[in-house]
């Protein structure tokens, strides 16, 4: 009988090893269809007019200019007159045409006829004096912890501040220094979107999202219908980091155009909406003091910092200040700006990697006032972290990677390393931690009499490699090759599967396929048993059979085994409930990233020389695509660290580069070498399955600002580090 | 899914719709200009409105339906749906729509449909089929791939690179295919997938 576990790293035929996508041949020919790609039979198209202001009241928008244009089917009005919009790039209307060409035309006609009346608009969230002026700030939370307690007869406040002033008297080394980084945007290569139409009263929704089975219940809400009316289907994804949960309003838009129409609707956004609206990430910007003992150890930490995440979002959260490390006494304060801007979205490991940015530079900082190796300091700081548990997995991390990394031979102290002309070298280093626990998740597996095999779960391939993961968890489980899984997802009727946010993906999608297989399997045990003359409890499935355990010579092929079944199939449906105790999965990760980059003093371009990734994730079930995680992060965080911001103009709120070609992204010649190591010792690979997605882009940002801090002696305090912010850090020291 | 290329265009032609909107004038009169200098000089004839065109594509002739604004992705994608040419950035500037035209890599969002009628159009869907143009496979083998929206006008990119420089070293990747922009973060193994399909040829 078998059991819910993981085979043994020796025993395992595929789980773990490096498989190929079962969908990679469709993505690079074009096959794969995504929700842009779906075309329905007499389809239109839709195009959105934006908001043309950052802060503005409507005071003429009419539907008829857009009516006029040849090949307009319909015009929706999504605002009126009166209205007062907060933010750029709001779409206002919507224009629905036999071609794109008719649409844009009718767009065009309607932004010619609106009228605005501008209003005041503030976009400066890294003013934090000028955002309390403007009245635009609010309390973001806030937690003091100081090992001392206050007498009874203390003033709290007061002590507070006594208590942390006598902290940084005995410090031996004190930091105090702004750290920042800058709005960026979610910027999915597939904008925002979906296909829709109607059958009757029933709504076909081809929709770009990362939760196939939860949008249903989001179109039904905003349709006044239930979600059985509703079948959401994602194939393919371009793209979601966290922005694509919901269908939005204009998904709901797209489906009251298509019924009042009668004929199926598209509406994807243009590539400035997609940056405008379909979301991006909270700024942060911070003022630290630090003090450490002589061996430099962080004993106090006093920090107060603020940015934003649109009109009514939060800042980044107090809860990651200082990031991993914590140390036995800190104040930290947040403030939330708001600003003339769409609410940001979740983005891939929310928080964390602004968190991590702002403060493990001011660590890295403290290990260049003392003169000292930075890994040093970084290493003796775990005496005080989040998860203390976690201390041995980081040097084990850290010594890995300074070995791939050759730090020791390397390093320079700041600003001392050997100059090639006018550019200098510098290493830098970060570390990070993500929950990453499975989401809930059901699935159905299908074993056919004639042999084959079908499982079907609501889940969605996010780019991870979701569809080849089910089918490597199937294969292992029944004895069979990844090829003869037919996989089933990205259908909202299918069972539920947990939307893709969190790193909860692979977990759950681990937790559901082996433990339906596990029970298919024993059903199908109980059948091949008596032909066998052997105990269900007995057989295993090994190499495309079913055999004794321990005498494979007693044993049938699968496809025979199959022929028992009869004429029906034999079905078995599993469930993980979100949380539960599991000898599959479990969550919390480390991670250690380093940082090897060169820096031109005279142009102010930073080139990235070498990157190491370090990344436990307790067990890996496919490697491949494990390390394509890591990778694919290491090049986002390079994107944040050095290339990407939102740009807004002070006067209009408007986002000046909401195109590919000004939104600055890392291109192929841009990301230098890449390392990527796998850590998974026997003591992670036991913990059985956690999520990938987010953990390895938290670290990038403060490392490569690290490294870039250790080649100039110099540090250049905001992200991204563009070389107009290098210029102007080395001209101010 | 439904082949679309029947489909007739709603909005009739007309000669009045010429001098409508500042963008279809634009339009036609690039057109003209670029069918100027072209062997047969009736096909600088003025073109408005809706009109039917025949554009060679993977080595068929296809007849198509255009405006003069109609874009080359706009054809593919709604008329042929040859969807693996992806509508990403306006300005071209992803390198997510390249086609290939007379064997260069252009950006069919950015190359107006008239402007393309006497040429070869090779788009991604040419490189697929039962047996997968190298350069696919290589992509597959390397995991040169996440969520899968850039990688067609990758795969075609690399392919036009490789053609032209069959000998490429690792360098020369490096600076050879920066038209293109992936999120996701697969140029490690961009780069590693076409170093694979160079050595295959050694």
């Amino acid at each position: 009988m078998a059991k819910i576990e993981w085979p043994s790293a020796d025993q395992a035929a595929i789980i773990g090893k490096r498989v190929t996508r079962t969908d990679g041949i469709a993505k690079c020919t074009g096959e794969a269809k995504y929700t842009y790609d779906v075309n329905l039979e007499n389809q239109l198209i839709a195009v959105g007019l934006g908001c043309p202001h950052g802060h503005c009241k409507i005071t003429a928008l009419e539907a008829a200019p857009a009516q006029n244009v040849k090949g307009v089917v319909a015009v929706e009005l999504l605002k009126k007159a009166g209205d007062e919009i907060q933010w750029e790039g709001e779409i206002l209307a919507v224009v629905a045409a036999e071609s794109e060409g008719a649409a844009r035309e009718g767009v065009a006609r309607l932004r010619e006829a609106l009228k605005i009346e501008a209003l005041d608009v503030f976009v400066n969230d890294e003013d934090l004096e000028a955002a309390t002026k403007a009245n635009r700030i609010s309390k973001g939370g806030d937690k003091v912890e100081l090992e001392k307690e206050p007498g009874d007869d203390d003033d709290e406040d007061e002590f507070i501040e006594k208590e942390i002033a006598r902290l940084f008297k005995e410090s031996k080394h004190v930091v105090e220094a702004d750290y920042g980084i800058d709005v960026i945007t979610h910027c999915c290569l597939e904008p925002h979107g979906s296909t829709v139409e109607w059958k009757g009263n029933k709504l076909n929704a081809y929709l770009s999202t990362q939760n196939v089975s939860g949008t249903d219940e989001g179109f039904a809400g905003g349709l006044g219908i239930t979600a059985d009316d509703v079948t959401v289907t994602c194939q393919y994804i371009g793209g979601g980091f966290g922005s694509k949960f919901a269908p939005d309003y204009w998904g709901i838009t797209a489906a009251q155009i298509a019924k009042k129409t009668g004929r199926p609707v598209k509406f994807m956004l243009d590539r400035d909406q997609e940056l405008k609206l379909g979301g991006s990430r909270p700024s942060g910007y911070i003022k630290v003091k630090l003090g450490a003992d002589e061996n430099g150890i962080v004993q106090i930490w006093d920090s107060t910092h603020w940015g934003t995440g649109g009109v009514s979002s939060g800042s980044v959260s107090q809860a990651v200040i200082p990031y991993v490390y914590t140390p036995k006494n800190y104040r930290r304060v947040a403030t939330n700006v708001s600003v003339n801007a769409a609410n940001a979205r979740a983005w891939r490991a929310p928080n964390h990697p602004q968190g991590c940015a702002i403060t493990q530079t001011a660590y890295d900082d403290l290990a260049a006032k003392m003169g000292a190796d930075s890994l040093e300091i970084f290493k003796k700081n775990l005496v005080n972290i989040s998860n203390p548990q976690f201390k041995q997995l980081y040097e084990e991390e850290m010594d890995l990677a300074a070995k791939i990394m050759d730090w020791k031979a390397k390093w320079h102290p700041h600003g001392k390393g050997k100059a090639n002309g006018s550019v200098v070298e510098g290493l830098g280093m970060a570390i990070h931690t993500w929950g990453g626990g499975a989401n809930a998740s059901t699935a159905i597996v299908r074993i056919h009499p004639d042999g084959s095999v079908s499982t079907f779960c609501g889940t969605q391939e996010l780019g991870t490699g979701t569809r080849t993961c089910c089918a490597m968890v199937t294969a292992e489980t029944l004895g069979l090759k990844v090829e003869d899984i037919d996989v089933n997802i990205g259908v909202s009727t299918y069972p539920f599967s947990g939307a893709s946010g969190g790193s909860t993906t692979i977990g759950a999608i681990s937790e559901s396929h082996r433990r339906a297989a596990t029970a298919a399997l024993n059903q199908l045990f109980e059948k091949v048993a008596p032909k066998l003359e052997a105990k269900a409890e007995q057989l295993v499935a090994k190499d495309g059979r079913i055999q004794s355990n321990g005498d494979s010579k007693k044993g049938i092929t699968w496809r025979e085994a199959c022929t028992l079944l009869g004429m029906r199939p034999l079905e078995a449906s599993a469930s993980y409930e979100r949380g539960a105790q599991s000898p599959l999965s479990s969550s919390q990760v480390g991670g250690v990233q380093m940082a090897h980059v060169a820096v031109d003093k005279e142009t102010g371009v930073i080139k990235m020389k070498k990157f190491v990734v370090v990344q436990d994730m307790g067990l890996i079930i496919n490697r491949l695509t494990a390390e394509s995680q890591c990778y694919g992060a290491a090049i986002m965080g390079i994107a944040y660290a050095l290339f990407e911001q939102r740009l807004m103009d002070p006067a209009t709120g408007r986002f000046i580069n909401a195109e590919l070609g000004e939104y600055k992204l890392p291109r192929i010649g841009d990301v230098g070498e890449i390392v990527i190591e796998l850590y998974e010792p026997e003591h992670q690979r036991s913990r059985g399955v956690i999520g990938l997605g987010e953990p390895p882009v938290i670290s990038p940002g403060a490392a490569i600002s690290n490294a870039v801090a250790n080649a100039l002696g110099v540090r250049v305090p905001v992200l991204p580090l563009t070389p107009e912010r290098v210029l102007a850090a080395l001209e101010k020291a | 899914m439904r082949d679309l290329k029947d489909r007739p265009p709603a909005s009739g032609f007309s000669r009045r719709e010429f001098l409508k909107g500042s963008s279809a004038v634009a339009a036609a009169s690039l057109a003209a200009q670029q069918a100027v200098g072209q062997e047969k000089k009736q096909d600088s004839a003025v073109i408005s409105g809706w009109t039917e065109i025949t554009l060679n594509v993977n080595g068929k002739n296809e007849k198509v339906k255009v405006e003069p604004r109609t874009t080359l992705m706009e054809v593919l994608r709604y008329q042929l749906d040859l969807t693996g040419c992806k509508p990403v950035s306006l300005d071209g500037s992803s390198g997510a729509s390249t086609v290939l035209v007379d064997d260069k890599p252009i950006t069919a969002s950015t190359t107006l449909a008239v402007a393309v009628k006497d040429k070869k159009i090779r788009t991604v869907e040419s490189l697929g089929g039962p047996n997968p143009d190298p350069v696919c496979k290589a992509f597959v083998e390397r995991d040169a791939q996440q969520c899968g929206f850039c990688t067609p006008g990758f795969v075609v990119a690399v392919r036009a690179f490789l053609d032209k420089n069959p000998g490429a070293t690792e360098e020369q990747v490096r600076q050879g295919l920066n038209g293109n922009i992936c999120r996701c973060g697969t140029y490690s193994q961009v780069i590693q997938a076409a170093l694979d399909v160079v050595n295959s040829n050694k």
